[in-house]
């Protein structure tokens, strides 16, 4: 009986406590660094998608700086992590904003979490740039949310178109984690369009993020007799499932999405990954000087290989460079005006355009693992 | 009761909304930290009456939680433009209803998962309230009106100060009223020995249901709050793993302690952004930490006098 007033005590030394933590930051000068925020999956079950971003952030963070900044001001990136787990963006985001008083954002890779963070970014007016969050979705937010990739729309419009036009398939068979948005809006539109071009979907098994085991939808797929499997999802199941399908004694051509691109895949899935196709924003073998260019930096930096979200994060950076340089000052609607006046930025991943959605507007390269290395394919453009 | 303890009531009411309506010039990062700390309390305290006091182990109480956030942010956002004007238009009637319309609804799942598992004991509970926690997350998965996988967007952000303080001294006080009421001893009972309390003419089946359906409640609305501070559900964020987060926070506090379970709730919630800035090392420090307080504090954080060592 005692305890009770103690704990209502406690109570009040948090409430005093939260009152007690009002800091602001002293303004800007002119040597003071350009702040701008990065949250990414540095950890939990996507850290491979968020290491390999922060990892192209960094690389072109270092280039401004080593050409003397911009404005004449040396820029910082604050990276946080959001540990791939939802809840946790809002958090980073408004730390980031508040605390950090970042100009801009650079932010999760994966569509889920970009939506958690992007409403705060809208709310603060800054600016926002995703390197690979493909769900339409976000950009709808708010007229300050950006992004350099392409969206799920067309990842899937292209698949579908891929996997009519140059496979031949005629029956596909859809594998499909219900847990990521990312996986049900690539299937959606894969359909959609599959269908249209005369195509018909034999089966759609479900299975949920973070199951180890897919052979009950695998073996359902089977019996449906399909010509192609599309199985959109991120490269830890893609590469489980890509293991067990060729187990299973399925050689049909899988298709996946641009979740597939990690070195990883083929640690999961060894020889069964050969002949698995997906589309990427950006191709190692590119011919493309200025890709050429950033693989070669990315290596020697590194000392291995970049991937798609790499040069995307390297991409992102730049362009938000871009929109500073252009805009002339640090101003949040400023930056957002240059970022959507964005029309022939010369990026690692191809020439972006801006549209009035807010997406970058470009092509998809397809790719196919051959002898454990990603080789590319094809361009389609939808 | 002494009427001593309802003052403190009223008395924490009045601070958080003091404190509530100068929210402006406080550090958005640090509200949204200190209001996930009064959720925590909450989601803690109200665990606490079922896995500390009474005695049985639930694993589901986000499965709880999920559904006060789904149904509450249901009713502000897709009804919300037409219930506002009902209520003259005032966010503060609205959203508190809300609220408990979600822990009512979270409560009656309580009340649906508790009656036929109650019977249960110890790991076969567990079990079951695991197994629900998880439909309840594929469930919302799979239901494409709340947004399915791709989550429920546009919450509006209607939690403050006042409403997590408010609901975390509520859901304090309910317990704890509720545990020194004389019917209230009979949770301590069922939870020392379900025999002997039944022996004594004591019902315990109706005595877990209680506490479940109590505990469920307070689980909803916390979610409600929660709903209504990230503006965003993702079913993901109900996983497990959330789950045990709160059993942990029970644990750790020491099972069946007030102060303990909220201060660990305090705590657990707090460290995670000092740690946030290490990476990769935050998840190991965590655990570590963890580990480390399991060995030196087995009965709990925060059980008084602190210096003595207790029974569990």
């Amino acid at each position: 009986m005692k305890l009770f007033p103690r704990t209502l005590a406690l109570l009040f030394l948090l409430i005093a406590l939260a009152s007690g933590g009002c800091k602001r930051a002293a303004a800007p000068g002119a040597t003071t660094p350009i702040r701008i925020g990065e949250f990414s999956s540095l950890t939990g079950r996507e850290a491979g998608l968020g290491q390999y971003t922060h990892m192209g952030v960094l690389l072109a963070l270092e280039e401004l700086n080593a050409a003397g900044g911009l404005l004449g001001r040396p820029v910082e990136v604050i990276a946080e992590d959001t540990q791939s787990k939802a809840g946790e963006s809002v958090i980073a985001t408004r730390k980031l904003v508040s605390r950090d008083h970042v100009i801009a954002l650079i932010g999760e890779g994966a569509s889920g979490r970009c939506l958690e963070g992007a409403p705060i970014a809208q709310d603060g007016h800054v600016p926002l740039v995703t390197p690979s969050a493909t769900n339409p979705k976000v950009t709808e937010i708010g007229d300050y949310i950006f992004r350099v990739c392409f969206t799920d729309p067309f990842q899937g419009t292209v698949m579908a178109k891929f996997a009519r036009d140059s496979l031949k398939a005629h029956r596909v068979a859809l594998l499909v984690d219900v847990g990521a948005s990312y996986s049900v809006g690539l299937a959606e539109f894969f359909k959609e369009r599959f269908k249209a071009d005369g195509g018909v979907i034999v089966a759609e098994q479900k299975f949920a993020g973070g199951d180890k085991d897919f052979r009950a939808q695998l073996t359902a797929i089977k019996a449906a007799n399909p010509d192609a499997i599309f199985a959109p999802c991120y490269y830890g199941e893609a590469g489980l499932i890509l293991f067990q399908a060729r187990q299973l004694g399925i050689t049909l051509p899988i298709l996946g999405g641009d979740g597939y691109e990690a070195p990883e895949l083929i640690e999961v899935a060894g020889a069964a990954a050969e002949g698995a196709y997906f589309p990427v924003h950006f191709s190692l073998e590119s011919t493309d000087a200025r890709s050429r260019d950033f693989v070669q930096k990315f290596t020697a930096h590194y000392q291995k290989p970049p991937t798609g979200v790499s040069a995307l994060g390297y991409d992102a950076m730049m362009l938000l460079a871009d929109a500073i340089r252009r805009a002339g000052t640090t101003d949040g609607p400023a930056i957002r005006d240059a970022l959507a006046a964005t029309h022939d930025f010369d990026g690692v991943t191809g020439r972006i355009a801006i549209d009035v959605a807010r997406n970058a507007r470009k092509s998809a390269s397809i790719i196919q693992v051959r002898k454990g290395r990603f080789q590319f394919v094809e361009t389609v453009a939808p | 009761m002494p009427p001593k303890s309802q003052l403190w009531l009223l008395a924490t009411l009045v601070v958080a909304g003091i404190v509530s309506a100068f929210s402006g010039r406080i550090d958005p990062y640090f509200l949204d930290v200190t209001m996930g700390v009064g959720i925590a309390v909450t989601l803690a305290a109200s665990l606490n009456l079922i896995n500390g006091f009474t005695g049985q182990f639930s694993l589901g109480h986000a499965g709880f939680m999920a559904v006060g956030a789904y149904s509450s942010a249901v009713i502000t956002t897709n009804f919300g433009p037409k219930l506002l004007p009902l209520v003259g238009g005032q966010v503060w009637i609205l959203f508190p209803l809300s609220l408990v319309v979600g822990g009512l609804l979270a409560a009656l799942a309580g009340l649906a998962v508790g009656a036929p598992s109650l019977r249960l004991k110890g790991d076969y509970l567990a079990i079951v309230t695991l197994g629900f926690g998880e439909i309840i997350k594929v469930i919302f998965q799979n239901v494409d009106a709340v947004g399915g996988a791709r989550g429920l967007v546009g919450i509006p952000n209607y939690t403050n100060l006042f409403w997590t303080f408010g609901v975390a001294a509520v859901t304090v006080y309910v317990v704890w009223a509720l545990l020194n009421s004389t019917y209230g001893r009979g949770f301590l009972a069922v939870a020392d020995d379900e025999v002997a309390a039944e022996a004594m003419g004591l019902n315990p089946t109706r005595y877990k249901i209680t506490a479940f359906v109590v505990g469920s409640f307070f689980a909803g609305v916390a979610g409600g709050l929660y709903a209504h501070l990230k503006g965003y559900l993702n079913p993901g964020g109900f996983d497990f793993n959330k789950s045990i987060e709160i059993v942990v926070m029970v644990i750790l506090g020491g099972m069946g302690r007030h102060v303990g379970v909220i201060l660990a709730a305090i705590l657990l919630t707090a460290v995670q952004e000092p740690l946030r800035q290490l990476g990769d090392w935050r998840m190991i420090l965590y655990s570590l930490l963890l580990i480390v307080l399991m060995i030196t504090r087995p009965q709990g954080l925060f059980v008084w006098p602190l210096w003595k060592k207790k029974q569990a």
